[in-house]
């Protein structure tokens, strides 16, 4: 065949097939894992917090294409973050910077918005001082 | 790149001799069958042809006895729909394994919104149906027993002789699927006992557009479409000519082919699965193991921590064309029903790919597959939080069991909230 053809468009291939801060971080402050019961994908979002910003993430996704991709861009936009705006961060964020997910794949871009926020609630416990002001961000249904 | 086509339970490719074959019915003999002058009679000849051909393929009697539609699903719709409106005064009671394909299963589904009442009858963990149980299923308003040859998804071959038998004893027509086992198995619809039996051409290296359905004589079937008297009545619509010369061309090529088919994409299989199993930790294969029991062109997989859309993803960068009944490749956002029914864990679902061989592929593809493969698995898996809590203990394999951790399905329901399925 001359020419590729792609299920997904090019930013989401590129970060399914370089996805940025795959892993696991040593000694993080937040870590969070949620699982779509939808479909089963499971995804798990680690924080490095220093000074109510968000200084390093990681991700760990058991999913599909659009759901690697999604905690890829996820982590990605959330780096250099305060836990306020990580606290109201949506999951069209995601959306719009892989420039579109198909529209049966949209609940993965909510996977990676509910692990994201799994792992700032469970900062949060760690250190309720953090956060005195705001409440914690109810997680979206998926 | 290598490129291999690892998917022929989808498509096959047009063999060029069918290619050819067909042309003249495009350009030249273009008349339409049902026309009396001579460009009507000589494309009738030419359908009559392809029916003994067809015929021939499955052992009917006739060529009498094939019908022309224009797919699988179409074939699958008018036996299901056509028997049970023929014997709507007799009964409406249908009998379907639980794997027949969404075409029975959803002709079936549809009947049940106007009356009819269906009893599915379950498989075993092989993916095989149980005939005592189909046995106790049908009652004096049975009109219609379903049971596929072999399995689309999980290449299960069904003991389909003694469904047949059993069908004859309690005098319930049988329809057979054989759209994943003609061209590539023996079909003998007498042996099978088979009233019906549907194959498509486009499965064994003919084109796509044209299906087929047998009707023994003595079944009943009325028409669900409408129109003129094509197909003796049984289905109105302009005969797709061409695709129907090239599929019998290609259901003739398929009989002398037969043997050499099975030989090649055994030994193939064989060296697929014993060079996945010896590669990938944590493989199993769904269905019967290679044997009597399993088509010799598929391979149902289900490897554990990872997620079969991503399998297939990185295969098809990688040249390599491959299915998957997972989840996250189905629009429905559902599992494979033929996963479900065999009571295959979720996660094991999840992780599922399949590979169906064909005459084309090599030792070399093989080989290549197996390698390629066994790194796709080690990429996804560095990604999968599941792979890393199984290395920590926190959660234990399905297929090799060590007793530590808690299992995936209770893993998964306690981050989700909810169990999947």
């Amino acid at each position: 065949m001359s020419e590729t053809y792609t299920l997904y468009n090019s930013t989401v291939m590129d970060h399914f097939m370089n996805p940025r801060n795959m892993g696991d971080l040593k000694d993080a402050d937040g870590v969070g894992e949620v699982g779509a019961a939808a479909c089963g994908d499971i995804m798990k979002i680690s924080l490095k917090i220093k000074d109510g910003r968000i200084e390093d993430a990681r991700f760990k996704t058991f999913g599909c294409g659009s759901a690697i991709a999604s905690s890829s861009m996820a982590t990605e936009l959330i780096k250099g973050r305060t836990i306020d705006e990580a606290m109201n961060f949506s999951n069209q964020e995601v959306v719009d910077a892989l420039g579109g997910l198909p529209p049966v794949k949209i609940h993965c871009s909510v996977l990676a918005e509910e692990a994201l926020k799994a792992a700032l609630e469970d900062y949060v416990k760690k250190h309720p001082e953090a956060v005195a002001s705001s409440a914690v961000a109810e997680p979206v249904a998926a | 790149m290598r490129q291999v086509y690892l998917d022929h339970q989808a498509s096959t490719p047009v063999r060029p001799e069918v290619f050819e074959a067909m042309r003249p019915y495009f350009t030249e003999a273009f008349g339409n069958p049902s026309s009396l002058h001579q460009h009507g009679l000589r494309v009738r000849e030419a359908l009559k042809k392809a029916r003994e051909q067809m015929a021939a393929l499955i052992n009917a009697d006739s060529g009498e006895e094939i019908f022309f539609t224009s797919d699988g699903t179409e074939s699958a719709n008018l036996a299901i729909k056509g028997v049970a409106y023929a014997n709507e005064r007799r009964g409406k009671h249908l009998v379907v394994s639980a794997t027949e394909h969404p075409s029975v299963m959803q002709s079936v589904e549809f009947l049940e919104r106007q009356g009819w009442t269906c009893t599915r009858v379950a498989v075993d963990a092989e993916g095989l149906v149980n005939v005592q149980e189909l046995s106790q299923a049908i009652t004096p308003q049975t009109t219609l027993v379903a049971v596929h040859h072999v399995n689309h998804d999980i290449g299960a071959i069904q003991p389909i002789r003694e469904v047949g038998r059993l069908c004859g004893e309690k005098g319930v027509p049988l329809y057979v699927d054989c759209e994943a086992s003609a061209g590539w198995l023996p079909v003998d619809v007498r042996e099978f006992g088979a009233a019906l039996a549907s194959f498509s051409p486009h499965r064994f290296y003919g084109p796509k557009g044209v299906g087929v359905l047998y009707r023994n004589r003595r079944a009943r079937l009325v028409s669900i479409l409408h129109g003129g008297v094509q197909e003796g009545g049984r289905r109105a619509g302009t005969e797709n000519v061409p695709a129907i010369v090239g599929g019998g061309l290609a259901a003739e090529l398929s009989l002398t082919e037969l043997p050499r088919r099975i030989s090649h994409t055994a030994a193939l299989q064989a060296r697929l699965w014993e060079g996945l199993q010896r590669r990938v930790p944590y493989i199993r294969l769904n269905g019967p193991p290679p044997g009597p029991k399993r088509i010799s062109t598929n391979l149902n997989l289900s490897t554990e921590f990872i997620e079969g859309e991503g399998q297939l993803l990185l295969c098809d960068l990688n040249g390599i064309a491959v299915a998957s009944g997972s989840s996250c490749v189905s629009k429905s956002l559902k599992i494979s029903h033929v996963l479900s029914a065999i009571g295959l864990d979720h996660a094991l679902a999840q992780g599922n790919l399949i590979m169906t061989l064909g005459m084309a592929n090599t030792e070399e593809d093989v080989d290549y597959t197996i390698e390629t493969f066994a790194r796709i698995v080690e990429k996804l898996r560095a990604m999968s939080p599941m792979w890393d809590e199984f290395q920590r203990g926190l959660i234990d394999s399905v297929i090799a069991p060590t007793g530590r951790g808690k299992s995936f399905a209770q893993h998964a329901a306690d981050v989700s909230g909810k169990a999947a399925h």
